[in-house]
């Protein structure tokens, strides 16, 4: 008999309930029970980073949680990010437009630690950027892309007076 | 790849969490889970039971009481690495967390999963050896206490037995003004170090009261250098001092795997020394010259 347990999560402002396996991982929930398939799953193992999503308001790897830890909590995935209106945010738009990405693939996780990272430290640098992103995986980008669009989407947003 | 099935427990309280760890068979106490977790994704763990103990608040806090500097074994890698109070009271300690992983490890990872996790390289179970750490261990038939210098026992081994768990974390103080460093080489920042270490020594009237020299990542445990520490009371401060003491680092077995020699290991060990040993010098009040 599998051990099973009802849980509630909370998940860019949306309930799911459901009864799952105690071992389900919390990025297997997240795309398969609620179907955001948004966060991506890279390694599994807790070193690519895809997979990143923020867990009470702080990022986390979702693939080194178990769903039955998310219970009660509040979490943030990169379906948050676009505008209600499903525009591109500032960051969004900042990684577009410098080439902060290619595949995609590691994107969702990238996107989830540097809107933390941008909201802690709106006066970012490039060796703070760098630091920030050591947690995440590129294979197609060499990284400057995405350190390009951090410091981009820092500027977009001290203009508009806002943190993500 | 997915953990194998378990059954799952989240007690609320340590005593609740110690009675399941003496009575359940094959449990594995799950803390922050970044290193728990990828080796039950790979297998290479597979409890029968996972004790989540992520709901124990009492279980996390800092407290500065006596000279002695406390942390509760959930207390995450993040609170301590932000606390003001930490950093004025023992900088050593916030200096190796930023070491430690990445942001998005740190903001779930435990102070007490990693002393328990004992990886060769773990920056805290260094630091927890260069300031002399007691550790308190609970079982269902109480607590024990363990000095950190008999923890570790061997590659990724405690000295817990089962049945125990980690609740806290205990430093000595140095008095303030001391001065410290941790230096430490990977390949790329987060990565598990190849060497590192951490310094601390206290100077006054420009003479050397007292030394602490952790080596970590070239045993399986973390190495104090006794013979070092010793040698330096009672000198003045110098980078060649330095140079000379951190040649007892050359004098560790080391260990050896596929991509680092056992020698490249010593030599980096006695770099890091040198380096550690010069900043705490360089950052140590009360007449250094």
């Amino acid at each position: 008999m599998s051990d099973r347990r009802k849980i509630k999560v909370k998940i860019n402002g949306k309930d799911y309930e459901r009864e799952v396996e105690t071992r389900l991982l919390l990025s297997d929930f997240i795309r398969h029970e609620c179907r955001l398939t948004g966060t991506h799953v890279g390694c599994e193992h807790g070193v690519c980073g895809a997979c990143t999503i923020h867990f009470d308001g702080r990022t986390a790897r979702s693939c080194l949680m178990l769903a039955v830890q998310a219970n009660g909590h509040e979490l943030y995935t990169v379906e948050s990010l676009a505008n209600a209106d499903g525009s591109l945010n500032p960051l969004q738009e900042a990684m577009r437009d410098n080439h902060g990405l290619q595949c995609g693939y590691c994107t969702p996780g990238v996107l989830m630690t540097l809107t933390e990272h941008l909201r802690d430290t709106p006066d970012t640098d490039e060796p703070k950027v760098r630091e920030a992103l050591s947690g995440h995986l590129c294979r197609c980008t060499g990284y400057q892309g995405i350190v390009d669009a951090a410091l981009d989407a820092a500027g977009r947003y001290k203009k508009l007076g806002k943190t993500p | 790849m997915k953990p194998a099935p378990f059954t799952y427990h989240d007690p609320k309280t340590a005593d609740e969490a110690a009675d399941l760890l003496g009575r359940l068979e094959n449990a594995r106490v799950l803390a922050g889970g970044q290193s728990l977790m990828p080796m039950m994704n790979f297998r290479y763990v597979m409890p029968d039971h996972i004790v989540d103990i992520n709901n124990i608040a009492e279980l996390s806090y800092i407290r500065n009481a006596g000279g002695t500097l406390s942390f509760g074994a959930l207390t995450r890698q993040r609170e301590i690495e932000f606390s003001d109070e930490v950093k004025a009271a023992c900088p050593i300690i916030t200096e190796a967390l930023h070491w430690v992983g990445h942001r998005q490890t740190r903001n779930r990872g435990t102070i007490g999963g990693s002393i328990c996790h004992m990886d060769p390289s773990a920056e805290l179970c260094a630091v927890t050896a260069l300031l002399d750490g007691t550790l308190t261990a609970k079982s269902n038939g109480g607590d024990r206490k363990i000095n950190m210098a008999e923890f570790g026992q061997g590659f990724m081994s405690t000295a817990l037995t089962d049945g125990e768990m980690l609740t806290d974390i205990s430093v000595q103080l140095w008095p303030k003004g001391h001065g410290y460093a941790y230096e430490e080489f990977a390949r790329r920042h987060g990565d598990f170090a190849i060497a590192a270490s951490g310094c601390l020594v206290e100077v006054a009237g420009g003479t050397i009261k007292r030394a602490s020299i952790v080596v970590s990542g070239v045993r399986p445990n973390p190495v104090r250098l006794t013979a070092a520490e010793n040698a330096l009371a009672g000198q003045k401060p110098s980078d060649k001092l330095a140079e000379e003491v951190a040649t007892e680092a050359g004098k560790i077995d080391a260990m050896e795997d596929a991509y680092v020699t056992a020698d490249y290991r010593k030599h980096l060990g006695q770099v890091m020394v040198k380096r550690a040993l010069k900043r705490a010098f360089a950052r140590a009040a009360g007449g250094v010259g």
